[in-house]
């Protein structure tokens, strides 16, 4: 195999290397009958060519971009073994529901094959650098989008993943065989420290395990980090010991320069927190450095998937979460925002769960009908815990369940501090409604089905779950996704 | 108070009948049950006693129950708590635990407040009923 490529791509070499420009398939980085190695990263895009562009020169054009390639032929690639170092598009797919005849214009699947040798080791920096680095602005596409990436073990081992993972998280928290459960502080902004912590230790004391800062609370004028932090250990450890629970509060670390997260991380600590949060927005190497900090000082890190919408949620142009999802369990976090399948956010129910199998299977299998392209061996790296949070309620717990399983952290923010009765009835609530629903799986009842009534029977004996039915009973987010399977024609219904 | 560790404690105490369906489903999946107890309920109090070994060749959920019941007996007031050991390559850990048996009084847990500089305090969570000797707690 090797043979025939480098013949094929330097058998003409004089022509080839003639100053000028040719084809990005001339350049040979077309190659239909390249079997990728083992050892090759793999990357799936959906390509949308410019009119007049065929899919394979788009596709050499993006194996070009994203690897060795320049607009123009240059004599020093003959310095290098540059038939290794050029990425092979060797594959090109119409996807399904495209093109003439759709309501789409058409669009390709191209695979492209990268050379080991390309990438730093351990270094989701580089590795983006490379995939996503030029290639999404290059005008002769008029979209595209990396859709999933084959990482081989090889490469897999050069990270050190997740510094918990979930199996050690719920060793650590004494907590098992059901979903965590947890509450986002509401309102967002505006609360004071006293005020916050407050809202925390209600919380705690109703029943969930874990309440959290948002995304954008840092350090602003009605609340400085360090008086949330005070405030927010005092209701995690009075909480604590109402229960004789062991409880958490994700203090979100996010701040402007490393030096001040590490200075946030590090008070954290101090206080004897279990849990430090951080934003995606804080960057892939940052993302990094703060999951060695926390393999360090044996902190469970809580990624926060802020701002991912812009690039994940249009099917035509950007990232998929699946490939992100892959990223961050290659960078090393222990939770992350995976979407909730029923709530106020975007995500088809099959796509999320194809997120979740990303984060917490040892192995996964090609899995179309979940966006899953790729068989992928996680050579023993530790699962991320997926976090479903926003817009979901106690009456959807059996969906949920169903959904996802007993390996996730259910989040009902406004679910919780939103309940008639008050913080701690309305964690109560979902604390019941979680508790009677897995008892009910496991006797082998069908919750698909019975899941309203095993709610509506705990409700007559716990009135805050009472209460939080009658208030929600109808609440939900029927919209169309926009991000789904190209396998099966429709997407599945939103429940 | 009310120590709500454990995967059902915001449930009503389940009936045997009940405890022998989740010690079924422990079976179906391939887990080992296990017996333990303590009379020393800290949140970070990780090894309970065991009352013998996992029962890891266990075919009967009903087995399991005459373990707990015999664990109930010697030990009628202290809290009891089953679990399902997964012995799957990647979990290699507890997939369920739940407690089946807690003393008729639950005296709780002082929390004790350490200030130290700059408004930091450290804190210990300190169970009431350990301020006797083992044996004697509840």
């Amino acid at each position: 195999m090797l043979a025939s490529t480098s013949q094929r791509s330097t058998g003409n070499t004089s022509s080839r290397y003639k100053s000028g420009v040719m084809k990005y398939k001339e350049m040979g980085y077309w190659q239909p009958d390249y079997e990728p190695a083992a050892s090759d990263i793999i990357a799936l895009f959906r390509i949308t060519p410019q009119d007049g562009v065929d899919a394979d020169e788009a596709a050499a054009a993006v194996a070009g971009e994203s690897s060795t390639a320049t607009w123009t032929v240059v004599w020093t690639d003959r310095l290098t073994a540059c038939d290794q170092y050029r990425a092979k598009a060797y594959r090109v797919d119409k996807v399904p529901n495209t093109g003439p005849g759709t309501a789409t214009e058409q669009q390709w699947f191209a695979y492209i094959a990268y050379d080991l040798a390309l990438f730093e080791e351990g270094s989701i920096a580089n590795l983006t650098a490379s995939i996503i680095g030029n290639v999404f602005g290059f005008k002769p596409l008029k979209a595209l989008r990396l859709e999933d990436m084959r990482l081989p073990l090889a490469y897999v081992k050069t990270f050190r993943g997740p510094p918990t993972g979930i199996v050690v998280e719920r060793e650590r928290l004494d907590k098992f065989g059901r979903p965590l459960l947890g509450a986002t502080t509401k309102p967002k902004l505006g609360l004071s420290g006293k005020n916050y912590g407050r809202v925390v230790y209600e919380g705690l004391r109703g029943g969930l395990d874990f309440m959290k800062d948002d995304e954008n609370i840092n350090s602003q004028p009605f609340m400085h980090w360090r008086d949330r932090f005070l405030y927010c250990m005092e209701a995690v450890n009075r909480a604590q010991a109402e229960t004789g629970e062991i409880k958490g509060h994700y203090l979100n670390v996010t701040a402007g320069t490393m030096e001040e997260m590490y200075r946030r991380a590090d008070f954290a600590k101090e206080l004897g927190s279990c849990i430090v949060m951080i934003d995606l927005v804080i960057g892939y190497t940052a993302i990094q450095s703060m999951s060695n900090w926390a393999r360090d000082n044996d902190m469970v890190l809580h990624l926060h998937r802020a701002g991912h919408g812009t690039y994940t949620r249009q099917k035509s142009h950007g990232i998929s979460f699946r490939v992100i999802s892959k990223w961050m369990r290659l960078a090393g976090v222990d939770h992350i925002h995976a979407g909730t399948a029923v709530g106020k956010l975007e995500g088809d129910p099959l796509m999320v769960q194809g997120f979740y199998n990303v984060l917490r299977e040892a192995h996964n299998e090609v899995d179309l009908r979940r966006g899953v392209f790729f068989e992928q061996d996680w050579g023993g790296l530790r699962k991320v815990m997926p976090v479903a949070s926003g817009g979901i309620h106690a009456g959807q717990m059996h969906q949920l369940l169903s959904l996802f399983d007993d390996d996730v952290v259910l989040q009902f923010g406004g679910g919780t501090i939103g309940h008639p009765a008050g913080i701690q009835a309305g964690a109560t609530a979902n604390r019941v409604a979680l508790e009677c629903m897995v008892k009910a799986r496991n006797e082998g009842r069908d919750i698909d089905r019975e899941g309203p009534q095993i709610l509506e029977a705990a409700a007559r004996w716990c009135t805050p779950l009472k209460q939080a039915l009658a208030t929600w009973k109808d609440i939900s987010f029927d919209y169309t996704s926009t991000d789904t399977p190209d396998f099966v024609p429709t997407a599945t219904a939103s429940v | 108070m009310r120590v709500t560790q454990g995967t059902f404690s915001f449930l009503p105490e389940l009936s045997d009948q009940e405890i022998h369906a989740q010690c079924e489903y422990a079976i179906r999946r391939g887990w080992a049950l296990a017996v333990e107890y303590t009379d020393d309920p800290h949140p970070r109090n990780s090894y309970w006693e065991m009352w013998g070994l996992p029962m890891f060749d266990l075919k009967d959920g009903a087995g399991a129950l005459l373990e707990i019941n015999d664990c109930r007996k010697t030990f009628p007031s202290h809290y009891i708590k089953v679990n399902a050991f997964d012995a799957t390559q990647g979990f290699e850990t507890v997939r369920m635990s739940f407690i089946v048996n807690r003393p008729p009084e639950e005296p709780g847990f002082m929390l004790r407040r350490q200030e130290g500089a700059g408004r930091t305090i450290r804190y210990t969570t300190h169970a009431y009923a350990t301020n006797k000797p083992a044996g004697e707690r509840y």
